[in-house]
């Protein structure tokens, strides 16, 4: 561990300057304990997942001989290709992608829709209907999940796509986010466009949607991401092999069938890499959906 | 035009095997002949969701905890309130009870303290500043299971770098998981790992809200560093503050994910939190009736930490 904390700080140095410019000023001391302290942290931050990289590369011999190192001695695909034959995991990726991909754009559809409603429209009702919504984002989700499941069983949706898909195409938060911004954009916008003769489907389609892009990539890049890395659901929902999502497929096939290290890391690694691209181009979303929210 | 818009949404819902709400454009077709409907028909969708997958089950649950409901038995029989009697003299429970409040007292105060600090450290908008912030927040949308995963393996005795490192500098190996004392804590410090970054950009928003002329007027009265932390940092985010420590505390509380892929809420039950408990009891060994009552009190606990959390916060505010 030591020899991490002095690694740490060297690495580092060279962004130091920047770091004494914040406004408060201060001597080099406060600064060089701020680089310590965050040195220690972007060790602590990185190496895990830079051990999980390299170890997904590692034959099983290497790394039981040299447990300290970070990197391989030598670079072998077997976990990447046992991966694929040890697994179904190619059924775990589309079925990852179906569950997180369907259920996101259905999400962002009827979110938006009801939102819509709650915030552009003037009816009877609204303010209970509003508060049903509230109501159902405050109970946790482990109370319903027995009910749900039971219900599931009767519909005979257990291991279906749908069972998966449905009860989580819509959900309370994004109704929510979403009826906040719409209730920022200016009233006169659709009141033109219904002078002009527009339907509500029309308004809400082509003046309102439009303009929520924003709300639209914070509630896509959320949902998106707690679907993906999702595992009591999954779990509860698809208890045969072939519906599991990868977080479920991952933790089961550790548990049972698989011991080979680097056959478990590839396949942390490529359920990885689809959240990590998304980071990379959407930064702003994640930050600013993360700070809106708890994660579930 | 019209069929031009309804040509684009429909196809996307039908992939999902979805209600197509197609009907949701006729209707508006005719809304304005009947303009009451058209709420309705943009909440449907969400509605009938919400209802038949929360509202409904959330009522059921409720009633299941009444019952002695084992699924596969031929009869369910009716117990009143025997299931949460039950969870009172169940050493299970009290013992999920104990871990789960550990688990979310300490890594809550964690999560807050570094996550203040972090926050404190990495407010400017510098690139050095933004790219450390982007290392540190990383984490948090990884998932649990890989996280759990890989710190397994980190730790592990014979292939882990932890354990080697020591092992080079002459440490003895630690058993991080499987030791009874040891567990608990490990699985504390995963959770904080991931969490840390989260509670950071929370802070860091907050921090954005403060005022400016609140540190100038401190700073011409001269106060020191600390002094401006405690008495005008502090208190300008209390609402942050409040904010952050309640979803912490709500995920902590839900701890389930690390505890699964980390130790299976052993070894002897020392990471045995309520949601794993509830997930064994209403998955595993199939007692519906007994894991609702579970997830009542569960429910009610984080009701009770919650409203206490608002008070206590308020409370301060009235000072």
């Amino acid at each position: 561990m030591s020899t991490d904390v002095t690694r740490a700080p060297a690495a580092v140095q060279p962004k130091a300057p920047a770091g004494r410019r914040t406004p408060s000023g201060g001597d080099s001391a406060r600064s060089t304990a701020k680089w310590i302290y965050l040195g220690i942290g972007l060790v602590l931050a990185l190496v895990p997942f830079i051990w999980m990289v390299s170890g997904s590369f590692r034959s099983e011999a290497d790394l039981f001989k040299n447990p300290a190192s970070l990197f391989p001695t030598s670079i072998t695909l077997h976990g990447y290709i046992g991966v694929w034959q040890q697994l179904p995991f190619l059924r775990l990726l589309v079925n990852s992608f179906v569950f997180a991909g369907v259920t996101t754009a259905l999400t962002i559809l009827f979110d938006s829709m009801c939102a819509y409603a709650l915030a552009r429209l003037r009816f009877k009702g609204r303010n209970i209907a509003f508060i049903l919504v509230l109501a159902s984002l405050m109970v946790p989700f482990q109370v319903t999940l027995i009910p749900v499941f039971i219900e599931l069983f009767h519909f005979g949706w257990l291991n279906t796509y749908q069972g998966l898909i449905i009860p989580r195409a819509t959900s309370a938060f994004g109704i929510f986010l979403f009826r906040q911004f719409f209730i920022d954009i200016p009233p006169e916008l659709d009141e033109a466009a219904r002078l002009d003769g527009a339907s509500h489907w029309r308004i809400y389609w082509q003046v309102i949607l439009p303009l929520a892009k924003p709300a639209i990539a914070t509630v896509a890049v959320l949902n998106g991401m707690n679907l993906w890395n999702d595992l009591l659901w999954p779990l509860v929902v698809s208890t045969s092999n072939t519906m599991q999502t990868l977080p479920a497929g991952l933790t089961l096939f550790g548990g049972n069938h698989v011991t080979d290290h680097a056959i478990l890391l590839a396949g942390a690694v490529i359920s990885l890499v689809p959240i990590a691209v998304a980071f990379f181009f959407a930064q702003k979303y994640f930050v600013a959906g993360v700070a809106q929210t708890g994660l579930k | 035009m019209t069929s031009e818009i309804t040509g684009t949404a429909p196809s996307r819902v039908t992939r999902g095997g979805a209600v197509p709400p197609a009907s949701a454009e006729s209707p508006a077709r005719r809304r304005r002949r009947r303009p009451r409907i058209a709420p309705w028909l943009f909440m449907a969708p969400s509605a009938i969701i919400l209802g038949v997958f929360v509202l409904f089950p959330i009522v059921r649950s409720l009633y299941y905890s009444f019952f002695d409901w084992t699924v596969g038995a031929s009869t369910q029989p009716f117990v009143g309130f025997g299931n949460y009697i039950k969870l009172f003299h169940d050493s299970q429970f009290w013992n999920a009870l104990r871990v789960t409040l550990e688990y979310t007292v300490v890594s809550v105060v964690l999560l807050l303290v570094l996550g203040f600090i972090t926050a404190l450290l990495l407010q400017g908008e510098s690139l050095a500043n933004r790219i450390v912030r982007s290392v540190f927040f990383f984490p948090t949308i990884v998932s649990l299971v890989t996280i759990g995963m890989v710190w397994k393996f980190l730790l592990d005795p014979s292939i882990g770098l932890v354990d080697g490192l020591a092992a080079t500098l002459g440490l003895p190996s630690v058993a991080w998981l499987t030791s009874v004392h040891l567990a608990l804590p490990t699985v504390i410090f995963v959770g904080v790992w991931k969490s840390t970054g989260f509670a950071m950009i929370l802070f860091i928003a907050g921090l954005k809200g403060v005022p400016q002329e609140r540190y100038e007027a401190s700073n011409l009265d001269g106060a020191g560093r600390w002094q401006t932390i405690w008495s005008i940092t502090l208190p300008s985010i209390r609402p942050t503050l409040l904010f952050t420590s309640l979803i912490l505390t709500i995920q902590s509380f839900q701890v389930f994910d690390l505890v699964y892929v980390m130790t299976g809420g052993g070894p002897l039950y020392a990471t045995d939190s309520l949601v794993n408990l509830l997930y064994r009891d209403g998955f595993v060994n199939f007692q519906t009736g007994y894991a609702s009552a579970i997830s009542w009190v569960l429910f009610a606990i984080i009701m009770i930490i919650s409203l206490l959390q608002l008070r206590l916060f308020r409370y301060n505010d009235v000072d």
